[in-house]
């Protein structure tokens, strides 16, 4: 490979060291100096339109649009000097004269970067004394709605939409001040992917009809999480507003997902905050299904368990390190394992290599084939009547289940009982995704951490927890406080996650060993 | 006089000969007035000679930045494998300009020359001659020229029998000031919005259809046979000023003058005499105010400045403006300069192409005040924020759109703040209103 | 209003304009488009071209024909739309049968040009800019910068350039159109 050759700048007294080609604003991130900015995103095509990163370039007449301008050697760039917070402040002052004020009804305060850069830098008033122009809101289709009187024309979602979505569906309509986003009659926002608009969007111009009023932004509490709608594994923020999950939003990483994440796995959010939970850890007494302490249920499940070949049923939605508990469970007791996944169709983003809603509508299902789970679209086929069914995290709805050949002994270890299990051995409940830690393996064989993001309904556990707890109670010799010990204990005996940890993960994930096999 | 009126005994006519002369328009009657004889010599020249040619001449864009021809050609690198392209710029839109109106509309054929002499000195096979909407008979020219000369075999596969490729191609505007920027007349040409593009990448590197391209004023081509016919040296010795402006210029002259119309000078000429010999000097009863010498985007000169100004780039510099695209506009006494300048302010923000803030916000802001301040709404404070607002406008945006419209406010509020302030300050200062008062 | 289309009503469009009808299906328009598209490197440069056959043809340029000239050049009608309404002299809405554009722009704004503009509102009797006379004759717009200044005021009537048009010469120049 050609060296690259790097190229040495000094940015507000700062030396920095970057390779030729790289724009001064990208130069600037990495000495952690932001150069205030709208128009450009680094996943877009650079227009250089919104005029906010004017930066002084020594010896250059005039100011520089530091997103167009790439490093030269020895240059000497001033970012906050009296020149360009005078420039800024003419852009913002400009920007906000026809801008309605309305910061208080708008979902975007709060995440607004013309807020915070006004906030910031901007004048304290207007001197503006003219009307302001008026156009009313339009529903652009899918997800979207358009606020044309909060738009500063940065063309973030028109780019989008034509270079990386390829459905030129948005134009920039008319000239002058008059401009403003439009679209064809008939031809909606429906693309896959299009609700990235609104994540594009710096202001309150394009807003998400789903969290539409629902929350302010400084009310949420975030946590950096996987998507788990598809095998994709998009690294998401989920945000929560008083315990409930309120949207999914793209969090960057630049090996799957850049900016994105597609409109099904952004909507598909709700199941997180079913009210309708297994919450109460119970097991069968005298034939009826009885509430118990955790202590008891985990007994009685490992005495059902014990000495029996078990038939796990397994969700592809569960972390590596269930799937992973769970398979040592299997290999104690002999028995197989198997699990089904929900499918639709497949929906890329054509801008981005190897980015696409797929079809395989869990995030896990790659871990637990790498864990030894068959994939099936008859779960119970070969279900001996000696064995003990363990159903981890699947429903079983849409099975059509003769109640007469289940075996006496049926462990539910999931959020909800199945309806198709009447009287079930033992239940332990356990949280779900959102609820807990742990690592999901996308399709490419990419191990990517998420964290908790909401309380666990009652007495619910992470499902980690319950599954070390329960081979414990089965004699297994190590115990587990923490979901990173689960993890390192399946990194030392499964191959494929050879030399992981937490740690090396990171909150970006890491391949796979490639053409390691299962232990 | 300048057409329409017959040519006045100092003008110096190289490009303007012909006008008013409708048989120069066929190409016979072109032919017999010794056209396409410098593109029949220019084919039988290497590239580079007619560059060095065109560069010895001293020629300079006639489109409004004065940037050497020659110059600009040279940029053109030959044989790299990629089609080149030449666009000639007959967006002609900057307000007080009609000059490549009239080169179009009388003499089609000196452009077409002008044309693929230039497409073959650069290398380029294709040229489109871009041509702003609303000139609906120098487009019908232009086409009726372009037609002529292909059934000639001038232009095609194999133009003039030497087996060289040109093509000349005539593209219709559809009423955007802008495309007269020479990357927006690009972007409008590949059938985009006029949106002009930002620098680098240059046009002579990645111009039209991603391809190296030159862009050049009618004017510009249409000067080029005869300098290739004449010499260097002939051009170069056109100049009544300083070396760095040969040649003759086109001047179109509007307004508020008695001889209002299209004149050609030698580079270095009097204004003065100009205004007041060539043009006829002001209406009767009337006198001069103002002059903004070279289309509605450079500074509005006084008639003192005006008249001690020799007619070349530098000249206008010196006394505070600037040549820009020839454009003659004289104010007199009768005008109100607020209302001149709130109304070319209104012709910047209807013709912003909305990109870059400044301009988009900015010149619609500056209108708005000028316009209230025009119908005695202003305020003193206004004038500050006018002037701030200009500050803002200039040398922050892709083009220099913004800039000109606040070029005229500065100069305007600089030279004639005594008219805003007794606007603002509630005195009639419109004498023609006066009077009918 | 029974919130029934009646069929009338159904063969207009959603702002009661005919039905838009193809240009460039067959015949003449088409090889006009076939030869201008031997003039470009690419499809999308033959846009300006197509639209002002469209607008020549049908004499504005509707929804429909946006739709029509975005397939033609494999282009979508949103991306046609935001050319359109960048162009000044493409008709997003049906103009009268003489259309009138009088330049006011400053250099024959100080020749008089508001006055020839008054003059054209009254004698059409549109009395507005922008609005069609009532027997759908006569619209009447001001026009940024016709490049013809020193021959003040230029009006442009349709595909016709005049010069030098004084509020006087109005009623005559209206009179030769019919």
């Amino acid at each position: 490979m050609a060296e690259q050759k790097m190229v040495n700048l000094t940015i507000e007294g700062r030396q920095v060291t970057v390779p030729e080609g790289t724009s001064i604003l990208e130069a600037a991130k990495t000495a952690g100096i932001l150069i205030p900015h709208y128009c450009y995103h680094p996943s877009l095509p650079i227009p250089g339109v919104c005029r906010m990163c004017l930066v002084e370039v020594e010896k250059a007449p005039k100011l520089a649009p530091s997103c167009a301008t790439s490093v030269a050697e020895g240059q000497i760039v001033h970012v906050h000097n009296e020149r360009t917070l005078e420039a800024r402040k003419g852009v913002l002052e400009f920007l906000l004269i026809n801008h309605p004020l309305d910061c208080p009804i708008c979902d975007q305060s709060g995440e607004c970067e013309l807020q915070d850069f006004t906030y910031q830098e901007g004048r304290a008033d207007s001197r503006y004394r003219e009307p302001k122009r008026f156009n009313p809101v339009e529903d652009f289709g899918g997800d979207v709605l358009y606020v044309p009187n909060r738009c500063i024309l940065c063309t973030r979602c028109v780019r989008f939409m034509d270079d990386v979505a390829h459905d030129t569906v948005l134009n920039v309509s008319e000239r002058g001040d008059r401009a403003l986003i439009g679209k064809f009659e008939g031809k909606d926002l429906t693309h896959p992917w299009a609700a990235n608009v609104i994540d594009l969007c710096p202001v309150g111009a394009l807003l998400s009809k789903d969290f539409l009023n629902k929350a302010r932004a400084w009310e949420l509490d975030r946590a950096a999480s996987i998507c788990p709608n598809c095998t994709q594994g998009c690294n998401i923020m989920i945000e929560t507003r008083d315990d409930s999950v309120v949207r999914f939003k793209p969090r960057p990483n630049e090996e799957v997902n850049k900016h994105f994440m597609c409109d099904y796995g952004r909507l598909n959010y709700r199941w997180v905050n079913r009210q309708d939970r297994a919450e109460l850890p119970m097991v069968r007494v005298n034939g009826v299904l009885t509430a118990t302490e955790w202590e008891t249920a985990i007994t009685s499940a490992a005495r059902i368990i014990a000495g029996k070949s078990v038939h796990v049923i397994a969700s592809p939605m569960l972390s590596n390190e269930a799937l992973f508990l769970l398979s040592e469970l299997l290999e104690h007791n002999g028995g197989k394992g198997v699990f089904r996944v929900a499918t639709g169709d497949e929906a890329p983003l054509p801008g981005v290599e190897d980015l696409a809603l797929r079809r395989d509508r869990a995030a896990n299902v790659v871990g637990a084939e790498m864990l030894g789970y068959r994939r099936t679209e008859n779960p119970l086929e070969g279900l001996g009547s000696g064995d003990v069914l363990i159903v981890a995290g699947d429903d079983l709805e849409g099975l059509s289940i003769d109640v007469a050949t289940l075996p006496a002994d049926v462990v539910v270890i999931g959020t909800s009982v199945p309806r198709a299990i009447a009287n079930p051995s033992a239940v332990l409940p356990i949280t779900n995704f959102a609820e807990e830690e742990g690592t999901f393996t996308n399709l490419r064989g990419r191990v990517q951490r998420f964290t908790q993001a909401k309380a666990a309904p009652g007495l619910a556990r992470p499902s980690w927890l319950v599954l070390g707890d329960l081979l414990g109670a089965m004699g297994a010799q190590t115990q587990f406080f923490l979901p990173s010990e689960v993890f390192a204990n399946m990194a030392a005996e499964k191959s494929h996650f050879a030399g992981m940890s937490y740690d090396t993960l990171g909150m970006r994930g890491l391949p796979v060993l490639q053409g390691a096999g299962t232990a | 006089m300048g057409y329409p009126h017959k040519s006045h005994q100092r003008e110096t006519t190289v490009l303007s000969q012909h006008f008013g002369d409708v048989a120069a328009r066929s190409l016979d009657g072109w032919k017999q007035r010794g056209g396409y004889r410098a593109l029949e010599k220019a084919l039988g020249m290497a590239p580079a000679d007619i560059v060095n040619v065109v560069k010895e001449s001293g020629l300079r864009g006639r489109g409004g930045a004065g940037f050497p021809t020659g110059m600009k050609w040279s940029f053109m690198k030959p044989g790299d494998g990629k089609p080149h392209y030449l666009c000639c710029n007959a967006d002609e839109s900057e307000p007080g300009t009609f000059k490549d109106r009239e080169i179009m509309r009388w003499t089609p054929h000196a452009l077409v020359e002008g044309c693929a002499i230039g497409a073959y000195a650069i290398g380029a096979e294709t040229c489109y001659i871009y041509i702003r909407g609303e000139f609906t008979e120098p487009l019908e020219r232009m086409e009726a020229a372009v037609r002529e000369a292909y059934d000639a075999g001038i232009l095609g596969g194999n133009a003039m029998g030497t087996g060289k490729r040109i093509d000349v191609h005539v593209h219709k505007g559809a009423g955007a000031y802008i495309c007269g920027e020479e990357t927006a007349l690009m972007n409008s040409l590949e059938g985009r919005r006029g949106n002009p593009r930002i620098k680098p990448p240059f046009p002579a590197v990645a111009g039209v259809f991603g391809q190296p391209t030159t862009i050049n004023n009618v004017e510009t081509l249409a000067a080029v046979p005869a300098i290739l016919m004449n010499g260097a040296d002939w051009y170069k010795g056109m100049s009544l000023s300083n070396t760095k402006s040969t040649g003759t210029k086109l001047f179109s002259v509007c307004g508020n003058i008695k001889y209002p119309g299209t004149y050609e000078i030698v580079m270095g000429f009097p204004f003065k005499d100009f205004l007041y010999d060539l043009c006829g000097g002001p209406l009767d009863g009337r006198k001069f105010k103002a002059v903004i010498p070279g289309g509605v985007s450079v500074p509005i000169q006084t008639m003192e400045e005006a008249e001690a100004t020799l007619m070349d780039y530098e000249g206008f510099v010196e006394h505070g403006s600037m040549l820009g695209s020839g454009g003659v506009i004289v104010i007199d006494d009768a005008q109100n300069m607020v209302r001149v300048i709130a109304r070319i302010a209104r012709f910047f923000a209807h013709e912003s192409c909305a990109q870059c803030t400044q301009c988009r916000e900015g010149t619609a802001w500056t209108t708005k005040i000028l316009e209230r301040i025009r119908d005695g709404q202003g305020t003193m404070e206004d004038l500050d924020t006018l002037m701030s607002l200009a500050h803002n406008m200039t040398g922050t945006t892709i083009c220099v759109l913004s800039d000109s419209c606040a070029t005229p406010v500065i100069s305007g509020i600089k030279k004639f703040g005594h008219e805003f302030e007794a606007l603002i300050h509630g005195k009639r200062v419109h004498p023609v209103m006066a009077a009918v008062a | 209003m029974t919130g029934i289309k009646s069929p009338e009503s159904a063969s207009h469009d959603a702002h009661g304009h005919e039905p838009y009808e193809p240009v460039f299906t067959t015949g003449k328009a088409r090889d006009e488009l076939n030869v201008l598209l031997g003039r470009y490197p690419t499809k999308m440069a033959a846009l300006l071209p197509a639209l002002w056959i469209v607008q020549r043809e049908r004499g504005w340029i509707s929804e429909g024909a946006m739709a029509e000239v975005a397939d033609v050049l494999e282009l979508t009608p949103a991306y046609v739309k935001g050319v359109v309404t960048f162009y000044t002299m493409y008709h997003q809405h049906p103009v009268g049968k003489y259309f009138i554009q009088v330049c006011t722009t400053s250099p024959c704004g100080i020749c008089g040009a508001e006055d020839v503009v008054k003059s054209f509102l009254q004698h059409t009797k549109t009395g507005e800019l922008g609005i069609t006379s009532a027997d759908d004759k006569y619209t009447v717009i001001e026009v940024e910068c016709l490049g013809a200044c020193g021959f003040a005021t230029p009006v442009m009537i349709n595909e016709e350039f005049i010069e030098s048009v004084t509020p006087e010469k109005v009623p005559e120049i209206l009179a030769r159109l019919t």
